[in-house]
């Protein structure tokens, strides 16, 4: 387990870096109680207001290794928010309205995993065709308006509580630890990890690579299926237009900071997922230090441009923990392959 | 002399790419470049366009040092270079084309019309009087592109022209187009570097020739005094002695597979083939003429759309894709170990593991504690270094690369393997580590097809030899036909063996 621990030293050693700055500025930021038999306090806050970008970065982590990347989840977020509170608003009940949000994200990855892995489509493309129609979709769907509901069951999902502990924080948890069993415990992070260094290679050696692909396309529509579900559930309503919005680039944002290379391969769900509480502690950060919210959006960016320097393999200053991203051994290759 | 290199040396991690190489090219001659894949040709031409830093030796241009930094300083001393694939811009003019970088400016903008005049003046004398400067590059055929390309190079340079497979993708009458063009310019006191695998069009064009082999000169001559089987052994080579032929006798082990005139259109015409248990096959012929071909389709990598491969009884092996063939029990190290073979970022446990993990599926993995077992076992059987299981594969040596690859289908236990290049680029102990290693495979029952440019290598392992030539398997050697006279023979005049020939 050593050796899982340093690969997440980076990034635990970032938050609590990212932490300790923000309760500089404001001292109660790591206080809890409970109050009405519930957790409360700024860090629960961001554990439960990190939890769209987290399970987002849960999925985005699996197409980051194989070399690809999905723009669209902030859309089919919104599309499979809007199937589950018309499912409610139309007395369906939770179950259908879970399976048909499950079940919309689930169809969303297929698309885009097909148009990649049969069609050979670049990702990057292949996912701006539905990051730009998932949210018209989404709209027709609600049919224009925010499709408002008072499903109790189903705002369970985002505002309720399990023995006080915020629903949205343990989907995450859940949700990351058994994708980490899954890909860990059974052969498909190698083969993830083998398609995203030299499909080819991994092609030859007859590693299924197309049946592969398509399956982590589906798992990123199945993560941003819940996180549209939990944001839905949380604000009671299905809102086609900012449901999710911009969400894919802070999904990306954290696989990034999770020390994942987008250029494929190695990958650590964990550190994914720290890398989106990372995003969101100097998000809820800045507006709890007090800051002017114009400023907002300048001080997380220059929070994120200084964690991307220290981690990088040229600039880290050798700082036990950090610059821990191996330079890639294809570089290595690369440069043999000139002997030719 | 126009050009002389002396001593040219340059190594990459693990590789000696040139070796004290010498060349000389005179104004006024085309000569020729000769070798097999990982000779040194393109490493060479890369010192001489500036695109390497060359390690140690000399390169004098008109008697003057040179040591070009870049392709643009290689341009502007002289040197001018025409790749197989055209690097030219089809979407923008060939008038545009021609003066990119450099297009005549009036008052601030791109005067059209001087333009043209310029490019109609830098066409002149190829030929192209047809051609409309104003239109765009990529209406022409690619012939008529690759004449442009010379023509820019030759008007942005002007002293030494290197063509890199110029005639690849032309067909005969282009071909003859373009050596007229070439010609015209060595009429003109241009050097011209010609490199190319089609040999007849080196007997056809070139003055001299040079081979290279293993990053080291063998010959410079000129191509009136070659014969083709003379060029042959120069670049095919023997000069590794090994250490004793294999039995010499064909092995009549029961048949295992046998393909049925099996081909695919455009890479590797219909063949007959039988593989009996426990020997080795041997595929000679030189670069392009369907030994890589030959490997791809009994692999599935691209499967054949003609004839069948049948198990003894009669039915047929589904050969659709790669994972189809390994189903079957088929291994394959591919040539290009660093593109199609490793797995870089992963470790050489990983690598060895791949083929057997997706065999097994992603469900049942195979435990850390076996996969490390494995690859424990392949690095002291293979003496594969470092002896690190966890190492990443991409960091290795060559030869141990090949090793992984090799220990990779060995986990497998294939009853059909199929070597491309197994020994290339790998130093001598290896090399004859792995011949030692297919020998043993083979006497516990394993068939080996063994694709190699060397032929002391093919004489050493194989039990039959197939000549393959333009994409055509010519001729089975067995027995004490398997020498290098008679492989080079048949390489070069298909006829010459009429026993063994089948058109």
């Amino acid at each position: 387990m050593s050796q899982g621990l340093r690969r997440l030293a980076p990034q635990l050693v970032t938050l609590a870096a990212v932490v300790a700055l923000v309760s500089a500025f404001f001292p109660g930021f790591l206080a809890v109680e409970i109050a009405d038999g519930r957790l409360v306090g700024s860090a629960v806050d961001v554990l439960k207001r990190g939890a769209p970008v987290a399970l987002l970065a849960v999925g985005m982590t699996l197409v980051i290794a194989t070399r690809g990347i999905d723009l669209s989840v902030g859309a089919v977020m919104a599309i499979c928010g809007a199937a589950s509170a018309w499912a409610v608003s139309n007395g369906l009940g939770l179950g259908a309205a879970l399976a048909l949000g499950l079940g919309a994200g689930l169809l969303c990855g297929l698309w885009n995993g097909v148009l990649v892995a049969l069609f050979g489509i670049q990702p990057i493309v292949a996912t701006l065709i539905l990051m730009v129609a998932g949210r018209g979709v989404a709209q027709m769907i609600t049919e224009g308006r925010i499709l408002t509901f008072s499903h109790e069951g189903l705002a369970f999902f985002g505002a309720g509580d399990v023995v006080g502990v915020p629903t949205p924080i343990l989907i995450w948890i859940v949700t990351g630890v058994a994708v980490g069993l899954l890909v860990r415990r059974t052969a498909l992070g190698l083969l993830i990890e083998a398609i995203g260094i030299n499909r080819p290679a991994s092609a030859l050696a007859g590693v299924n690579a197309r049946v592969l692909l398509i399956a982590v396309y589906v798992a990123s529509g199945l993560c941003a299926a819940i996180a549209g579900i939990v944001v839905a559930a949380d604000i009671r309503g299905a809102d086609a237009n900012n449901a999710g919005l911009w969400l894919e680039l802070d999904a990306i944002l954290a696989v990034v900071i999770g020390g994942t290379s987008l250029l494929g391969g190695r990958f650590s769900v964990a550190a994914s997922i720290l890398g989106a509480l990372v995003i969101q502690t100097i998000d809820t950060g800045i507006l709890l230090a007090g800051f002017p919210s114009e400023f907002n959006l300048v001080i997380k960016a220059g929070l994120v441009v200084i964690i991307l320097v220290l981690q990088s393999p040229r600039l880290g200053p050798g700082l036990p923990g950090f610059g821990l991203r191996a330079p890639r051994a294809a570089g290595v290759a690369r440069t043999e392959k000139a002997t030719e | 002399m126009l050009l002389t290199i002396r001593d040219l040396t340059k190594t990459f991690p693990g590789t000696v790419a040139l070796d004290g190489v010498r060349f000389d090219l005179a104004a006024g001659e085309v000569h020729a470049l000769l070798g097999e894949n990982g000779a040194g040709k393109s490493t060479l031409i890369k010192c001489l366009t500036g695109m390497h830093a060359r390690d140690g030796g000399q390169i004098a241009l008109d008697g003057q040092p040179i040591s070009p930094g870049s392709t643009q300083e290689a341009q502007a001393l002289g040197i001018g270079t025409v790749y197989q694939e055209v690097n030219l811009l089809p979407n923008l003019t060939v008038a545009e084309n021609l003066t990119f970088g450099r297009q005549p400016v009036r008052f601030g903008m791109v005067s059209r019309r001087r333009m043209h005049e310029e490019a109609r003046e830098m066409l002149a004398g190829y030929g192209l009087d047809h051609v409309d400067v104003a239109r765009e590059l990529g209406a022409y055929p690619v012939a008529v592109q690759q004449i442009v390309a010379i023509a820019r190079a030759v008007a942005l340079s002007g002293k030494v022209l290197i063509l890199d497979e110029p005639t690849a993708s032309l067909d005969a009458r282009e071909t003859e187009t373009l050596f007229e063009v070439v010609r015209g310019l060595r009429a003109r006191g241009l050097g011209i570097i010609f490199i190319s695998h089609f040999l007849d069009q080196v007997f056809d064009l070139t003055d001299r020739v040079t081979v290279l082999r293993n990053g080291r000169h063998i010959v410079t001559a000129g191509t009136a005094a070659l014969n083709r089987v003379e060029l042959i052994h120069h670049m095919l080579g023997h000069e590794l002695e090994m250490a004793e032929a294999r039995r010499g006798v064909q092995r009549d082990g029961p048949a295992m597979l046998r393909a049925e005139g099996l081909g695919r259109r455009g890479r590797i015409a219909p063949f007959d083939l039988t593989v009996r248990r426990g020997e080795v096959i041997g595929l000679a012929g030189l670069l392009g003429s369907g030994r890589t071909e030959t490997g791809d389709v009994l692999f599935g990598r691209t499967p054949a759309d003609r004839g069948a491969l049948r198990e003894p009884d009669g039915t047929a092996v589904e050969l659709r894709s790669p994972r189809a063939a390994i189903a079957a029990g088929f291994g394959y190290a591919p040539e290009d170990r660093k593109t199609d073979g490793i797995v870089a970022d992963l470790s050489v446990r990983e690598n060895i593991a791949l083929a057997l993990q997706a065999r097994r599926g992603w469900a049942r993995p195979l435990p850390r504690a076996e996969a490390r077992r494995l690859a424990e076992d392949y690095i002291r059987r293979l003496d594969i270094r470092p002896a690190d299981p966890e190492k990443a594969v991409g960091l290795l040596s060559g030869g141990n690369q090949q090793k992984v690859v090799l220990a990779r289908w060995l986990a497998m236990n294939p009853r059909f393997l199929i070597l491309d290049e197994p020994t290339r680029g790998i130093d001598v102990g290896a090399h004859a580590e792995i011949l030692r290693l297919v020998g043993d495979l083979t006497d516990a029952g394993m068939s080996i097809l063994l694709i190699s440019s060397e032929l002391d290598e093919l004489i050493a392992a194989s039990d039959r030899v197939i000549v393959v030539r333009d994409r055509r398997h010519v001729s089975e050697l067995v027995g004490e036909d398997i020498c290098t006279d008679r492989i080079v023979q048949a390489i070069a005049r298909p006829d010459a063996d009429p026993e063994g020939a089948r058109a």
